[in-house]
C-alpha cells in the first residue's frame, strides 16, 4: 500500500475513535441526537447554593458519579468516560492504547469542601497555619492529589494504558484544540501511529464561576437557563459556564488502514497564533486570530475557498463574536455569508478546556452525518454580524471540509481544519 | 552534526542565588557557596526566597507589572532575560516567529481572602453561602487572570512579543520535562526553528506550601543538603522561588545570525514510572541508559523528597559520574526544575569545567572538562526525566 502523505510530505493522520459527554449526556448518540435536536443542556445550578450570584445557571455535568465531588475527581470521570468510548470504537479497547496522551484540563487546586473540612480539625494557629498542621497530620492521599496538576493525566494513562509521560496541557478555552494539535504534531514527526486527546473539564465550582462573573464575562439570563446562550445573537450577554469532555483516537492513515480501522474524518491542518495586545481582549484589528485560520489553511494545504462549513467558537460574549466574525471576514471575504457556521455553545454552553476537543468531535461528526448542528436561540441577528448562522433548525448539508475555531483568555488562538476523507 | 541540532542559544535564571547565568556560574563555583535560606518566614519549613529583582528591568510598563503576580512577574522576567541573552529580545521579526512552551502551575492566591473566609467558617454553617458572600464581594476582578496557568505564557507575549505559538504545560515537574522534550523534538524535526521554554515557581506564598505538605513532602528539620535528608524531620523537600527559560535553536538558525551556543541537547527522554516496590529499580534502569559515566557531569534535580531521591542517588551511584544536586544550591523549583538542571548542565559546558560539589560529603569533585552533561528530574511524587547535552 502507498504511503499516505499529506501536500507537505508528512503522515496524514485520521480519526479513528470518537467519545463526547456534555450536559446534554454521555456518548456520541445521545450527544448528537441532543444536538441536532436543538435541544440545550443549560439548566439552574444545583451543585451550590446561589446567594449573592449574578449567574445562577451552568452547563454542568450533574449525572455522574464524581459529580459535585471536586475538580479533579470530576474532570478525572469526564476525561475517562469520553476515551473509553473513543478508544472502543478505535477497536483498542482490549488493551493497554499504547501511544502518548495529551490531556486539556483545568488548572486545579485544593476545593473548599477540602480546606473547609481541614480547617474545621482546630490545629495550631489561623488561616494557612492551621491549614499548613493539619494538612500534616491528615496526610490524605487523595486530598494531595486533588491539587496536584499531573494526578488527572497520570490517573488515565494507567487506566488506558497510554505510552510515555502524558502531557497535561492549557490554553484557556483553546486548550481541547490544543490536545489535538499536540497529537497531531506527534503523529506528523513520527514519534507514534497513534495518540489520543482529551479535553476535560469539570471544574464548574463555585469559585470558577464567581472569578468569571466579576470578568464580566457570564450570561446573566437567569430566567430561562435554555435561551441563555445565544451566539450572534443582538441580545448575547455572555457565555455560559459548563462542562463536558471529548476524546479524539488519532492515528497515522498509514496504520490506521493496515489495520482495517473505520476512517471517522481527517485532521489535516492545525493553526495558532498569539496575541500580545490584552491578557482578555483580542487586538482590535483581528490579526492574531486572523493568523491563526490562514496558518490551519495552510498547514491543511487548503485554499479559503475550500472550507465548506465553520464550526464557531461563538461563545455568546459580546466581544467574542464581534471578533471572529471580523477575523473570519478578514480571511473569507464576501463569501463567509455563503458558508454555514454554527455554535454548539448555544446548546452546551461554554466547556472551557473540553470545548476545542468536544466542537473537534461534533465537527468530524457533522462531516459524517451530513447534518450541520444550528445555533439557537437566534430569534434577534446582531446586525452587524451577517452570517448564516444555521438558526434554530438543523441542516441537511454535505460537508466535506470544517474550520473549528478556538480562542483564549491570554491570547490563545488554535484552529483545525478537518475534512471527511483523506 | 546537522542544520537541525538543537542548541541552547539563551539563558534565564533567577534564584536565591541571584539573576541571570553569569551569576549562578560564579555563586556555585565560588570555593565554599552557601546557600540563602529563609528559615524564619515560614516555620517549620525552610525555603530558598527570591533575591532582589528590579521588574522594570525587563517589563517596562508599570501597568504590565500590575496586573501581575509575583509568579508571572518572575517567568516575564527571566524570559526576557534568555531573550537578551540569546540577542532575540526586542527583534519584532524573531519573536513574532518564535514558539512559546511554558511550564506553569497555578498562581498565588489571595491569602487574606482565603483567612477571612476561614475563619468566618467557625461561626456559621451554611459554608455554601459563606463562600459566595465572600468572594463575590472580596476578590479582586483581575485576580484571576494573575492565577491562570497560562496567563504567565500570555504575559510573555504581552510583554515580549513573542507570539508564534504558545503552548502551557501542567503537571510539577512533569511539565518542565515535556516542554524540553516538546520543544527539542519540535527544533529536530523542523516544526520550530528557535522556540522560548521554561517555568517559574514563587513558593513564598503558604498555599503553594499547603499543596505540599497535604502529602507530608516538606522538610521540616534544619536544613541540610538534598541527599542527606533521609534522617530529617518531613518529607524532604525544601522549596524555591526560582525560574528558568531558555531559548532554543536550531544549528542552522544560530549559525545564520551569527550567535553561539552554550551546549547541544542530544537527548530528551521521559518516564512515568510507577512509584511502587521496583520504583528504585526502574529509576535505576532509567539513569542508566543515559550512558553517564565518569567523564560526565550531571546536574540533578533531586527534590529531596525521601523514596525519589534515594532511588536517584543510588542509580547515579552505580553510573560513576559526578553529579550536583541542584536543590542543595537553589531548593525545589518544581515546574521550573527541569529546565533550571539543563541550564546548569549547559553552562557547565560552556565554561568547560564542572561546578565544585554542592555537598561534600556526597558528592565527588570532577577535574577537568566534562565531555558531557547530563541533567534529571525524578519528581518530588510522579514522572522523571533527563536530557543528554554536549558541548555545541
Amino acid at each position: 500500500m502507498a504511503s499516505r502523505k499529506d501536500h507537505l510530505g508528512r503522515p496524514v493522520v485520521a480519526v479513528t475513535g470518537i467519545g463526547i459527554v456534555t450536559s446534554l449526556g454521555v456518548g456520541k448518540a445521545d450527544n448528537w441526537s441532543a444536538l441536532t435536536s436543538g435541544r440545550s443542556g443549560i439548566h439552574p445550578i444545583t451543585r451550590f447554593p446561589v446567594d449573592h450570584l449574578n449567574t445562577t445557571i451552568a452547563g454542568m455535568v450533574d449525572f455522574l458519579p464524581s459529580s459535585g465531588r471536586g475538580s479533579s475527581a470530576h474532570t478525572y470521570e469526564l476525561a475517562q468516560t469520553a476515551a473509553r468510548e473513543a478508544v472502543d470504537e478505535a477497536g483498542f479497547g482490549g488493551g493497554a492504547f499504547g501511544g502518548p496522551l495529551f490531556l486539556a484540563a483545568p488548572p486545579v487546586e485544593i476545593g473548599w469542601n477540602e480546606r473547609l473540612a481541614l480547617y474545621a480539625r482546630k490545629g495550631d494557629g489561623e488561616g494557612y497555619a492551621r491549614l499548613l498542621s493539619t494538612a500534616r497530620a491528615q496526610n490524605d492521599r487523595a486530598m494531595f492529589e486533588s491539587g496536584q496538576f499531573g494526578a488527572i493525566a497520570d490517573r488515565l494513562s494507567e487506566t488506558l494504558g497510554t505510552r510515555g509521560l502524558p502531557i497535561t496541557l492549557s490554553t484557556a478555552c483553546a486548550s481541547g484544540a490544543t490536545a489535538i494539535q499536540l497529537g497531531v504534531e506527534a503523529i506528523r514527526r513520527g514519534e507514534c501511529d497513534r495518540a489520543i486527546a482529551i479535553g476535560a473539564d469539570g471544574s464548574a465550582t463555585e469559585e470558577a464561576l464567581i472569578r468569571f462573573s466579576l470578568l464580566s464575562a457570564l450570561s446573566t439570563n437567569n430566567e430561562v437557563p435554555e435561551k441563555a446562550s445565544k451566539p450572534f445573537s443582538r441580545d448575547r450577554d455572555g457565555f455560559v459556564l459548563a462542562e463536558g469532555a471529548a476524546a479524539l483516537v488519532l492515528e497515522s492513515l498509514d496504520a490506521a488502514e493496515a489495520r482495517g480501522a473505520t476512517v471517522l474524518g481527517i485532521l489535516s491542518g492545525c493553526g495558532e497564533h498569539a496575541d500580545d495586545f490584552h491578557r482578555t481582549r483580542s487586538k482590535p484589528d483581528g490579526s492574531p486570530a486572523i493568523a491563526a485560520v490562514r496558518s490551519a489553511l495552510a498547514d491543511a494545504g487548503l485554499a479559503d475557498d475550500r472550507i465548506d462549513y465553520i464550526n464557531a467558537h461563538g461563545t455568546s460574549t459580546p466581544e467574542n463574536d464581534k471578533m471572529e466574525h471580523l477575523s473570519l471576514h478578514s480571511v473569507f471575504g464576501d463569501r463567509l455569508r455563503t458558508i454555514p457556521i454554527s455554535s454548539n455553545k448555544s446548546m452546551i454552553g461554554h466547556t472551557l478546556s473540553a470545548a476545542g476537543a468536544i466542537e473537534a468531535a461534533f465537527s468530524l461528526m457533522t462531516m459524517r452525518e451530513g447534518v450541520i448542528p444550528p445555533t439557537i436561540n437566534y430569534d434577534h441577528p446582531d446586525p452587524a454580524i451577517d452570517l448564516d448562522v444555521v438558526p434554530n433548525v438543523k441542516r441537511q448539508a454535505s460537508v466535506s471540509t470544517v474550520l473549528s475555531n478556538s480562542f483564549g483568555f491570554g491570547g490563545q488562538n488554535t484552529c483545525l481544519v478537518m475534512a471527511r476523507e483523506a | 552534526m546537522t542544520s537541525h541540532d538543537v542548541l541552547i542559544t539563551g539563558i534565564g535564571l533567577v534564584s536565591s542565588l541571584g539573576v541571570g547565568a553569569d551569576a549562578h556560574w560564579t555563586a556555585l563555583t565560588a570555593p565554599s557557596p552557601a546557600p540563602v535560606i529563609d528559615r524564619e518566614r515560614f516555620r517549620p519549613y525552610t525555603i530558598h526566597p527570591l533575591p532582589e529583582i528590579d521588574w522594570s528591568q525587563q517589563i517596562a510598563k508599570r501597568g504590565d507589572i500590575r496586573q501581575m503576580e509575583t509568579w508571572q512577574r518572575l517567568g516575564t522576567y527571566a524570559a526576557g532575560v534568555a531573550l537578551d541573552d540569546a540577542g532575540i529580545k526586542g527583534d519584532e521579526t524573531l519573536c513574532a516567529a518564535m514558539d512559546l512552551i511554558v511550564a506553569a502551575g497555578g498562581g498565588e492566591r489571595d491569602e487574606a481572602v482565603d483567612a477571612s473566609i476561614l475563619a468566618a467558617s467557625e461561626a456559621r454553617a451554611d459554608h455554601g453561602v459563606l463562600l459566595n458572600e465572600k468572594l463575590t464581594t472580596d476578590l479582586r476582578p483581575t485576580l484571576f487572570l494573575a492565577q491562570l496557568s497560562n496567563l504567565l505564557a500570555g504575559n510573555i507575549s504581552i510583554v515580549h512579543k513573542v507570539i508564534g505559538s504558545s503552548r502551557t504545560f501542567m503537571g510539577e515537574e512533569g511539565a518542565g520535562i515535556s516542554a524540553l522534550e516538546t520543544g527539542a523534538a519540535r527544533i529536530r524535526s523542523g516544526q520550530s526553528t528557535h522556540l522560548l521554554l521554561g517555568g517559574a515557581y514563587q513558593t513564598e506564598h503558604p498555599d503553594m506550601l499547603f499543596s505540599y505538605e497535604l502529602g507530608g513532602y516538606l522538610n521540616r528539620g534544619d536544613w541540610k543538603p538534598v541527599w542527606e535528608r533521609s534522617g530529617t524531620e518531613g518529607g524532604g523537600v525544601v522549596t524555591g522561588s526560582g525560574a528558568a527559560f531558555l531559548v532554543l535553536e536550531s544549528r542552522d538558525h544560530a549559525e545564520k545570525r551569527g550567535r553561539g551556543a552554550y551546549a547541544s541537547i542530544d537527548q530528551v527522554v521521559s518516564g512515568n514510572a510507577r512509584r511502587d516496590g521496583a520504583f528504585p529499580a526502574r529509576i535505576a534502569d532509567f539513569i542508566g541508559a543515559l550512558g553517564a559515566g565518569s567523564d560526565t557531569l550531571v546536574v540533578s534535580g533531586a527534590s529531596g523528597a525521601h523514596a525519589a531521591t534515594s532511588a536517584e542517588k543510588a542509580a547515579l551511584d552505580r553510573t560513576g559520574a559526578a553529579y550536583r544536586g541542584m536543590a542543595s544550591a537553589v531548593g525545589h523549583v518544581k515546574e521550573a526544575q527541569f529546565p533550571f538542571a539543563v541550564a546548569l548542565a549547559a553552562l557547565a559546558l560552556k565554561n568547560g569545567a564542572a561546578y565544585p560539589p554542592f555537598d561534600p560529603a556526597a558528592e565527588r569533585p570532577f577535574a577537568g572538562t566534562p565531555a558531557r552533561a547530563v541533567a534529571t528530574s525524578i519528581g518530588y511524587h510522579r514522572f522523571e526525566g533527563a536530557a543528554l547535552l554536549s558541548a555545541a
